[in-house]
């Protein structure tokens, strides 16, 4: 791969992982999951190309714990795979969340519960914006739409990450991972393979003091002051972070909300409805966590009403409600599940019909 | 002067905190630590060394050591040691676990880490019994050893028998150095903490993996009084654990 910018034709999950490397990524740490293979594959040769390392490890449960550690020694760490695989990451989420350590993790979406099966699905939406894990935390959730996007986020993710000192999470799916688009590939971030960050660890050097990273508080009201200052972290990341896209939705009366493969697929939806003189618009979050309310909430203060698109039986939905509570405006669902993806006929159909109502 | 043997060290190592640690009385753990401390002093690595503390009683080893400490799921700890010791392979990393977290929640992670041959060394304190969580069974708990989930002692019929984790790691290719020690006898202490050194010796001359596992008193759930538990150890827990190197390939 050429280290200067330059258009490439590559798929989302490989465009994820230079991104990443890119971005300063030294240490990928993986186990085998479709539909997401091609992006450790692809790190298997890329990663040591640029000096970095490559492992891939017996378990995910090990795989996230190397990127646990080489995050607490300063290096740009992360890790990818698809639902299954995410839910076994969990435990070792909910420590990087407790030990304020950034990291990258990418979940290329398949359809479940359980096994399910490889075909494209949203119904981690949950798991991504609730933390996933054990205990009181949030990840930043990014959910790109196409793979130039997916690019972007992936080279963006780590300043996230170590600006918030939080874990953040890519949300893609098998659709938006295994597709090809052209890329313009972002140039080399000049980031050394591992930082001297004020929490970092290195060795007690020069007589400083010793650093612990820890996510264990045994202390009566410890823990709590700990949450504590989580929480008003979450609050500010809540006023600052929020993105999203729109499209036709400073007039539209119906406004649909839809991220990832469904929002490409919303939008086409828009458009058709616009050639029959429907006004229809899209609202697509970027940041699932936090959930970007403000165009919403402009949008009903109109009088608009809401179609959320997604590929689960309605769980970005609830976040939709939650942003409009108190206000009149109604909230509709068009969802496909388990490996199922709405058509742009389908979805447009959904919007005749509200337009009729 | 004639000669006396060797000296009592006093005081406390600088690289052992003033703080009260939360052991038990006659616990291994306190003794093992304050190996560490000395090596640490004696050979001046406080700048170079970082420590991995486990799920479980040692689980507040970062409280205690003056040096920079990592946390990790439990079991997960040698992976987490790797990590960091990948991301700066400088240092001197040290993965410290007890027999549940190592032998049981852990074997995944222990395996594979040996069969990679991460240079980090590994601190296996096994005392037969989840301490932390009160006194349960381990992987390492003995044939007809009561503990509060064997209450008329492990069955082999039923829990199985115990797991001789150094002796199964002992077969793989990657492993430099294993050795099974005991907190005993002077002598034996004098024994474990030259076995650690000579770990921490593979890791920086040899870039190797290697473990040394501590036979470790916990009167507590062994139910014997303190000054009777390095006894049992010797009478009891070496006819399935006996102490020696079991495997060496820097001879």
């Amino acid at each position: 791969m050429p280290q200067t910018e330059q258009k490439v034709l590559i798929t989302g999950n490989v465009a994820a992982a230079e991104g990443a490397v890119r971005a300063g990524c030294r240490f990928y740490f993986g186990y085998p999951i479709t539909p997401q293979n091609d992006l450790p594959e692809y790190m298997s040769a890329r990663v040591p190309e640029v000096g970095g390392v490559f492992i891939q490890a017996e378990s995910e449960l090990a795989a996230i714990s190397l990127v646990h550690g080489a995050a607490a020694a300063g290096g740009r760490a992360m890790t990818s795979s698809s639902s299954p695989g995410i839910s076994l990451k969990q435990e070792g989420i909910s420590y990087l969340a407790g030990s304020e350590l950034p990291a990258f993790i990418v979940n290329v979406q398949r359809g479940g519960p359980g096994l399910g099966d490889v075909r494209p699905a949203q119904g981690d939406y949950f798991q991504a914006t609730r933390g996933g894990g054990h205990g009181d935390y949030r990840l930043i959730v990014l959910a790109p739409h196409t793979v130039q996007e997916t690019c972007d986020l992936a080279y963006e993710a780590f300043d996230l990450a170590e600006a918030w000192r939080c874990p953040v999470l890519l949300l893609s799916d098998q659709q938006l991972g295994q597709m090809m688009e052209p890329v313009d590939l972002p140039p080399m971030k000049n980031i050394p393979d591992v930082q001297d960050h004020p929490w970092a660890l290195s060795g007690a050097r020069s007589g400083r003091e010793k650093r612990i990273v820890k996510s264990f508080y045994w202390r009566p009201g410890e823990l709590e002051a700990f949450n504590k200052r989580l929480r008003e972290k979450y609050l500010r990341m809540e006023k600052e972070l929020p993105r999203w896209q729109t499209d036709h939705a400073d007039d539209a009366d119906i406004i649909l909300v839809a991220y990832g493969t469904s929002a490409r697929i919303a939008r086409d939806a828009v458009r058709h409805a616009r050639q029959e003189g429907i006004r229809a618009g899209l609202v697509r979050p970027i940041t699932l966590w936090p959930f970007p309310a403000a165009p919403l909430l402009e949008a009903a203060k109109r009088g608009a009403r809401f179609l959320v698109v997604e590929m689960s039986w309605g769980q970005m939905v609830e976040d939709v409600k939650l942003a409009l509570y108190g206000t009149a405006a109604p909230v509709d669902l068009c969802w496909r599940s388990g490996g199922g993806v709405p058509t742009v006929h389908e979805v447009t159909e959904h919007v005749r019909a509200l337009a009729k109502e | 002067m004639p000669k006396t043997g060797p000296t009592l060290k006093i005081g406390r190592p600088k690289a052992l905190l003033p703080d009260r640690t939360h052991y038990c009385a006659g616990c291994g753990h306190g003794v093992v630590l304050r190996i560490l401390a000395e090596i640490i002093d004696e050979w001046g690595i406080r700048d170079r060394m970082v420590g991995m503390a486990p799920v479980g009683c040692a689980v507040l080893l970062y409280q205690y050591l003056d040096i920079d400490m990592c946390e990790a799921a439990h079991g997960r700890t040698p992976e987490v040691a790797a990590g960091i010791k990948r991301a700066r392979p400088d240092l001197l990393v040290f993965s410290y676990q007890g027999d549940g977290d190592l032998a049981g929640i852990g074997t995944n992670e222990i395996v594979h880490v040996a069969n990679r041959g991460e240079p980090i060394s590994v601190i296996f304190i096994n005392n037969a019994v989840y301490g932390m969580t009160g006194g349960q069974m381990a992987p390492t708990t003995m044939p007809g050893q009561k503990t509060t989930t064997t209450p008329k002692g492990r069955s082999i019929v039923n829990e199985g028998f115990p797991l001789r984790v150094s002796e199964m790691l002992a077969t793989l290719e990657e492993p430099v150095y294993i050795e099974r020690c005991v907190v005993g006898t002077p002598r034996d202490i004098r024994r474990t903490k030259n076995a650690i050194k000579k770990s921490l010796r593979v890791q920086r001359d040899l870039k190797g993996f290697s473990l040394i596992e501590i036979l470790s008193p916990c009167p507590t759930y062994w139910r014997v009084p303190p000054n009777k538990a390095v006894a049992y150890i010797e009478e009891y827990f070496e006819e399935v654990f006996p102490r020696g190197v079991i495997k060496d390939k820097t001879k």
